[in-house]
Formats: structure tokens, C-alpha cells, sequence
């Protein structure tokens, strides 16, 4: 039990919970492989960008670029913008979101309800149009303070100070992190000071990997890769379908009653498969692995039920991490 | 046997529209060498003129990221799976898959045309 003066003060710190039942099973007299997944759900706003908003709003208040009042500006379609919502209200502050006109109506409401203003871009254009539609905007109102999570290093050190602390603290035996690469900001900073402190520690990416629609760029040229991304910080990078995620991700609540959204399904899949090749080459392995956020936002989907098949197409080109 | 190549929508136009391709080789540069003679210019979108993996595009053997397995060193195997995607905002997913439903609506087409700031709305 805690403590805490407000719910700012009650972000991270979150469990690191065993997983006995996914663990793979290991031959009689084999090194130990074993699963611990750190569960971000149990943040503020339920999800692992709590972190993320908290230190970005910190680092722009210290350095003087937002002052009570003020009105902050981000090209987000989820869990960021529902953190920054939280974090601007309880510091005085009014968000301003750019997102897709097509984003679910679910996370449109959940905005609005933490007193966040939507700007809606269009959907069509690329991928990064959000990001260009709120650079546009944020020339026109100089005064409105971006950001923009995709390059600041508060993000990224959000995770270096105390995701990746939490961690070794909890669990000093640690071989393998794995996290969901999106900003970058979690595996940037968590894996930077994990590196620093463990010899030999591997830093595991899982990438979502979409249906066709979501590729549909015109062109190579338009593709990005954010400023936050450095290669080096990473051992491996895997890229997980919508069917392995969603398999994961029913198995996850199912196996061990962790109930989590598909982006948790695809960093399971990435760490299972690490944890299995410990085995096979008898190594020890205590693999960590990152909870994101709770279920609860993907509900409506559907895809929690029926085959896998319905799944897959409940997804086809949606959004699930 | 052979490797088999899943080719990205943007890049179908070198491949006569086909999504996935076989092709053989030792190694990734080789590869996408072997590719090039049957789909001419498609190494050319891939691999820059300096030798190294285009920026934007992400390449999987067997779903890992071939830059962490040597790049166009990476060794292939027959009954290998090599994926090609354009690197997408980072995994700002988000947009993309939002983007990519809008796609097929026409209005967000005229969208498009209109240009980004255009068509902006306060809903």
C-alpha cells in the first residue's frame, strides 16, 4: 500500500509480476527461463505514456517553454493524448489534439472527457499527416506550445530514469527487455540504462505489422522514422502479424489473467520467442517484457472473441497498437 | 526450393502487381541481385546508391529486422520468408492504419487532392 499527494505523484512504479504458466519449461537440471511482464496498465491513466506526458510537461515547464495557462499541441491518436489530457488538466494547462478524422469514437470521448480539444486531420495523405497537419498549426499559433513525443528526449528519458531503474530493482537477474517500438521513447530509455547496467543484456523490439491497407504509402520517400530512434540502443527488432498479437494476447488473459490490448499480444510473442531460443541453447533467461496498456479500449473490436480468423479480419486494418 | 519475397503494395509496380515473389541467393545483397534481373529497378528502391538499405524501408527475414542480422550480409536459407515494408512512422501506427482506411473512401481521396490544410476540420 501507497501513499501518494496527487495522482501525478502515482505514475510508475508499477509491478513486475512472474508468469509460472507461459514460462517455457525448461529440461531437468537446465538453467531457469523465466517471463516477467511489468504492468504499465496500473498507471494514472492506464497505460505506459503516463510516464512519457509527465516528463515531457516537467522538462518544458523547467525549461521555462510552458507557463499555467498555456496551450500544448500534439499530433496523437491514443494513449499519449489521453496522458497529456490527464497531466494538462491537473497542471493547469489546455491540450489541443491532432489526430485522424477517423479515429474510434471511443478514444475521441475518452479525450473529451479528461477536457482535451480534437483537431481532426485528414486521414488520407500518409502516414504522417497528423504530425504535418499539427506543425502547420503550431505555425500559425506560435504561442501554442508541441511537444511532439516522436523527438523529445524527455521521453525517451522518462524511461532512463525510472522504467528502466524499476526494473533492475525488481528484477537484478534481468537478460532480455522487450517493448513495443512506436516513439521509440520506452526501448530508447529503458534500454540505454539497462545497457549501462547489465553486461550482456539483450534490448528486444516488437513492431506491430498491419494489413495491407495500413502500408498504402505512395511512396517510400514518405516514410518515417522518428527522431528518438537509435539503432545501437537495440539488440533485435521483430515485426509481429495481427494474428500472432491477437493469439498472444487471448493467452495472456486466458493462461495467466493478465488482460491486456493487442500491442501487449505482439511484445509477448517477441519475448516468448527469445525466452524459447534460452532454452533451446540452455542458457538462463529472465526475460521482462512490457505490459502497455489494459484491453478495455479494445473491447469494441471483437476481436477478445470468436477464431482467430475472425479476428484477424475484425483487425484488418484497424488500429490495434 | 527458394526464398519467397512479400513485396510491399508501393512497390508492385516492379513486380507486375505480384505480392509475393521467390528469388534465391546466399545472402540478402544477393537476393535482391537475383530479384533485379527478373524485376528490374526493384533493388534500386531498396538499396541506395552507397551500398546500405534505403532508410525508409524495413526488411524481415522470417519476421526479424535484417539490420540487426548483418543488413544485406544477413545469410538466407531456402524456406526463408523475407518481408519488405516501407518504415512507417516508427510505428505511429496510429496514423497509418487510420490513413490507410481513408484510403478507400473517395471523398477522402478529394481529400488529398484539396491538400492537407484544406481539408482540416474542427468536428
Amino acid at each position: 500500500m501507497a501513499r501518494y499527494d496527487s495522482l501525478l505523484d502515482a505514475s510508475g512504479g508499477t509491478p513486475l509480476v512472474g508468469l509460472p504458466r507461459l514460462s517455457p519449461t525448461v529440461p531437468d537440471g537446465a538453467p531457469p527461463v523465466r517471463l516477467w511482464a511489468k504492468l504499465e496498465d496500473r498507471n494514472p491513466t492506464g497505460s505506459i505514456k503516463d510516464r512519457a506526458a509527465l516528463f515531457m510537461v516537467r522538462a518544458a515547464e523547467e525549461a521555462g517553454r510552458l507557463r499555467p495557462g498555456d496551450t500544448i499541441l500534439e499530433p496523437t491518436s491514443g494513449n499519449t493524448g489521453i496522458s497529456l489530457a490527464m497531466v494538462a488538466k491537473l497542471r493547469g494547462y489546455r491540450l489541443v489534439c491532432v489526430m485522424p478524422e477517423n479515429v474510434s469514437t471511443e478514444r475521441v470521448q475518452l479525450l473529451r472527457m479528461y477536457g482535451a480539444e480534437i483537431i481532426f486531420s485528414p486521414a488520407a495523405g500518409g502516414s504522417n499527416q497528423a504530425v504535418a497537419t499539427a506543425k502547420e498549426i503550431a505555425a500559425e499559433h506560435p504561442d501554442w506550445v508541441m511537444l511532439f513525443q516522436y523527438g523529445n528526449e524527455a521521453n525517451a528519458r522518462a524511461h532512463y530514469e525510472t522504467t528502466g531503474p524499476e526494473l533492475l530493482h525488481d528484477l537484478p537477474t534481468i537478460t532480455h527487455f522487450v517493448a513495443g517500438l512506436g516513439t521509440t521513447g520506452t526501448l530508447m530509455g529503458t534500454g540505454r540504462y539497462l545497457r549501462e547496467k547489465v553486461d550482456g543484456i539483450q534490448v528486444v523490439a516488437a513492431e506491430p505489422r498491419y494489413g495491407e491497407l495500413v502500408y498504402g504509402l505512395r511512396n517510400i520517400d514518405e516514410g518515417y522514422v522518428p527522431e528518438l530512434y537509435d539503432a545501437t540502443v537495440l539488440s533485435r527488432r521483430f515485426s509481429v502479424g495481427t494474428r500472432d498479437a491477437v493469439l498472444r494476447t487471448r493467452q495472456l488473459v486466458e493462461v495467466e489473467g493478465i488482460f491486456a490490448g493487442f500491442s501487449t499480444g505482439a511484445i509477448l510473442h517477441a519475448a516468448l520467442a527469445v525466452a524459447h531460443e534460452a532454452v533451446r541453447d540452455g542458457r538462463r533467461a529472465d526475460v521482462a517484457f512490457v505490459v502497455a496498456d489494459g484491453g478495455w479500449k479494445y473491447l469494441s473490436t471483437g476481436a477478445y472473441g470468436g477464431t482467430l480468423a475472425d479476428a484477424e479480419d475484425a483487425l484488418e486494418g484497424q488500429l490495434w497498437a | 526450393m527458394a526464398i519467397e519475397v512479400r513485396i510491399p503494395t508501393i512497390l508492385r509496380s516492379y513486380t507486375g502487381g505480384a505480392k509475393v515473389v521467390e528469388g534465391s541467393g546466399d545472402t540478402l545483397g544477393d537476393l535482391l541481385v537475383d530479384l533485379d534481373s527478373r524485376h528490374a529497378g526493384l533493388r534500386a528502391r531498396l538499396v541506395t546508391d552507397a551500398g546500405a538499405l534505403h532508410r525508409f524501408v524495413n526488411v524481415y527475414v522470417n519476421d526479424e529486422d535484417v539490420r540487426f542480422l548483418g543488413a544485406l550480409d544477413a545469410k538466407l536459407n531456402d524456406g526463408d520468408s523475407v518481408t519488405i515494408l516501407p518504415a512507417v512512422a516508427g510505428g505511429a501506427f496510429g496514423f497509418a492504419a487510420a490513413a490507410a482506411i481513408a484510403q478507400h473512401s473517395a471523398a477522402a481521396a478529394a481529400a488529398a487532392i484539396a491538400g492537407p490544410r484544406a481539408s482540416v476540420t474542427a468536428r
